[in-house]
Formats: C-alpha cells, structure tokens, sequence
C-alpha cells in the first residue's frame, strides 16, 4: 500500500519544479500559469492572466483552455502539492513543457508578487447563467463580459420583439430602445416582447416591463422618439457596443447607417417581408456598410412595408434571433460574424442563401474619399428623384 | 439556361413565381430576356442587386458578367420592414 506522502513525493520526483521567484518573470512572456485550485479559491484570489480548471475537470477541459501542447505551462494550487499531481497529468496528456509552482499560490503571494481579486457571478447569477458557464467559449468570463455589454435596439417591433427577449435572457446588462411608437392591435400576430393587455402603451416601455420581468441583471433606457438627424448622435453618443436594427422604413436605416459608420459601432441588420429575411453585419472599416450594398433605396412603390404588403408572424422570430445572435457574438468576441456576407432566409423554400458583400472604395460614406459627411435629409433622399418630377 | 431567383416585390410581376428561367450569356442578356417575357419587370430591375454565384456583379462586370450554364442568379432589392 502506498501513503498520500509516499505518493505526493514519487510524483515530484518525476516532474519538473520551479518557485515564485523564478516563474514570477515568466508572467510577461506568453508562459499559461494554470490554476487547478476550485472555484471558490479562485474568486478569493489569484495570478493575473491565469486560466482556471479546477483539477477535477483537467482531463476534460484542458484541451479547450490551453490547446497547444507546446504551450510553456506553469502549474499552480494553493501550496504546490494537488498541482504537483496535476503537472503529471499534463504530462501524461502530451503537453511536453509543464512545471509545478512549488509552495503554490500561498508562496507566490507571501512574495509579494502580483495577484488579482476576480470580478465573479453571484449564486443566482451562476445558476440563472449556467447553460452559458458551461460552453467554452462564454464562461465565466463571458458572462461577465456580457453583463457589462451595451446593445441599442432601433424598434421593439417585429424585429426587435425577439433579438430584445434574447439579449435580455442571455443576460446582456444594458440594452436601450429607440421606438416612439405605442402597441396596437396588428403588432401582436408577430411582436411578442408586447401583449394584449398593453395596446395604447409606449412600446419601448412595454418592451422594457416584459425584459425586466424576464431578467433583472438587466437596464432598460428608453428612447421614446423617432431616430432623427437631430437626435442620433445622442443617442449614439450614450455609448454602445452593438447596435441592432430592426427599423421598419429607409430613411431611418440610412441615417443609422451614417451615424453607426462616424460613431464606429457594428451594425447588425436585419429586414423582412412576406416570407423572406435578410441578415448581415455592418462592422464600419472592417467590411460594407448599408450604402455599399444598396447606394440608394427603391422607389417607395418597390418597396412596400410590412404594413403595406404583409409578414408571416413567425419570419421576424427567424431574423430577429439571427440578428441577436450576431449581436452576442460581437459582444463576446467569438466565432465569424456576418461580415461581408448577407444572408437571405426564404421561409417558404425553408432555405438559407448567402451573398458576398464588398465594401465599396467609392462608397459616399465609407469609402476611400467620403462625400458625405454630415447627416442629409433622409426623407427626401428616401422619397427618390420621383418626388421631385 | 439559367434560374433567376426573383424577390417577394417582384413577383407580381411574373405570375406569383420564385424562380423563372431565362436565356443569355451575360447578366445582361439574362435580364433582358425577363424583361421580354415579363414588361410588367421593365423599370424595376435597376433597383435590385445582381448576384451572380454569390457575387455581386458591381464587383465583376456589370451586366457583362459571363452568366454559365447551370449559374445561380440572384436579384436582390433593399427590404426596409423590420
């Protein structure tokens, strides 16, 4: 039978060991220091940059946290033995440069070296958020990331109605509504952030009770007028991370297409019609902006509403969750967005088409030499050269 | 051969169909084709975008663009409905 002692001590004859002081240089130069201590010391304190898995889950979820297994790794636990046994196990795995903190963390802090004190999730918030915590690639720390987010929603209509019940579910800590409009009776067949018994109310208000309801990690500001050339840049200006339109007429998706490319903030688009969608992402600099891909709107006889040519109540539920989908991966940083490519949603074929989209280097407003700079008057624009005949 | 896809606001225009066939070897030959069969289209197709396999023909040839046997066309209007 062999003892705990005799054990710990057989292991760290087979594995490379260095203290506080030498590993303490190695926080500048890409070195993973891995902490393998649970969670509730991890929120008490610990190395800064360090990624965290607790020892019961190295198996499982190293490959994900530190992929490469060329990766300089230095191991720590509160005094060096569970992470002694750890850097075994690393090694065991084919992760070829792996050594153990000797004294652990309580050794590297009597050092004076430099620890940091995590920003975490409350109990409710863990268990509220935990299909979240769950998926790597939120986490923790995507989580947290997310309640420090800001998402403006133009419209709580059709659009807005589902990417705000998502970005509020997911836990998105501030969104704001611009919508000067008041609940009526044909919004309900699709707009389901209202309900009946709120017709005659604001429906950024309306929006705004449902999302509380539903999340209260979540701050509602409410925009109750119309985005104007007047207005945008402050609202704009209150500071957003990713703004989602779900407008209902072009000249508002012009202005916000301007003002989103001076201000620097991605859109994310999304439109519909009778059983068709369209999705994409407008990052200003890093791909198109709405005036790339349309220069200029239809005729408002080629282009009808929604109110004018109908929706099937479902198809904005479609869009509305791509389009909040894009939003929270922009937010959290994750994954490819719907940059350069739009997306068409054919609810009738059930099919998905996508189209490269180009910036334009001639582009009035995001191209090499801008004509545009200041906001125009996007009524008129919008109403086309026939107003004029 | 080639099937054009045709959107929700022009559809009026060709009977209610999504996709139609059309002859010719460039985009514009193609579209004129369209507008042969169907004048109620004329006037109407320069407020669309042209994809032609995914690509906009503003970044190949305009209406120049070789359109091959089998090609996916694709017209593509603004939507303002949200």
């Amino acid at each position: 039978m062999t003892t705990y002692r005799e054990l710990l001590g057989q292991v760290k004859g087979e594995i490379d060991e260095i203290d506080a002081r030498a590993a303490a240089p190695s926080l500048e130069d890409g070195t993973v220091f891995l902490d393998v201590r649970e969670r509730h010391e991890w929120d008490e304190g610990h190395i800064p940059g360090a990624v965290h898995v607790p020892r019961g889950n190295l198996e499982s979820r190293i490959e994900t946290a530190v992929p490469d297994r060329g990766s300089r790794i230095v191991v720590y636990c509160a005094s060096g033995a569970r992470s002694a046994f750890a850097t075994k196990t690393l090694e065991e795995l084919g992760y070829v440069d792996v050594v153990n903190l000797e004294g652990g963390y309580m050794e590297w802090k009597r050092n004076g070296f430099p620890t940091v004190l995590p920003q975490s999730l409350g109990e409710e918030q863990r268990r509220r958020y935990s299909r979240h915590l769950l998926i790597p690639e939120v986490g923790e720390e995507g989580q947290l990331r997310l309640l420090e987010s800001r998402i403006l929603l133009i419209g709580a209509g059709g659009l807005g109605s589902p990417a705000s019940l998502y970005l509020a579910a997911a836990g998105v800590g501030t969104l704001g509504i611009v919508d000067d409009d008041a609940v009526d009776e044909t919004n309900l067949q699709r707009q389901i952030v209202h309900s009946t018994e709120r017709l005659g109310d604001s429906k950024a208000e309306s929006a705004k009770r449902t999302i509380e309801a539903l999340n209260p990690d979540v701050t509602v500001t409410t925009y109750r007028e119309r985005m104007t050339s007047e207005n945008v840049d402050r609202i704009l200006g209150d500071g957003w991370d990713v703004i989602v339109d779900g407008a209902d007429n072009f000249p508002t998706r012009y202005l916000l297409n301007d003002a989103s490319v001076w201000h620097d903030i991605p859109v994310v688009h999304g439109s519909i019609f009778r059983f068709e969608g369209q999705v994409t992402v407008f990052q200003p600099k890093a791909g198109p902006c709405y005036r790339c891909l349309f220069p200029t709107p239809p005729p408002p006889e080629l282009a009808p509403s929604c109110a004018e040519g109908g929706v099937l109540g479902v198809l904005p539920g479609v869009v509305g969750s791509i389009q909040a989908t894009e939003a929270l991966k922009l937010a959290l940083g994750i994954g490819d967005a719907l940059v350069g490519r739009l997306l068409l949603y054919d609810a009738l074929a059930a099919s998905f088409t996508e189209v490269t989209l180009r910036r334009d280097p001639a582009c009035p407003v995001c191209g090499d030499e801008p004509t545009i700079t200041e906001y125009i008057d996007y009524v008129e624009f919008c109403a086309g050269p026939r107003a004029h005949a | 051969m080639t099937r054009v896809r045709i959107p929700p606001t022009l559809r009026a225009a060709v009977g209610g169909q999504r996709e139609v066939p059309a002859v010719g070897t460039t985009v514009g030959e193609i579209l004129d084709d369209l507008t042969s069969r169907f004048p109620g289209l004329d006037g109407q197709l320069q407020f669309a975008n042209v994809y032609v396999d995914g690509e906009d023909i503003r970044t190949l040839d305009d209406l120049e663009t070789p359109v091959r046997e089998g090609a996916t066309v694709i017209l593509l209007p603004a939507m303002a409905g949200g």
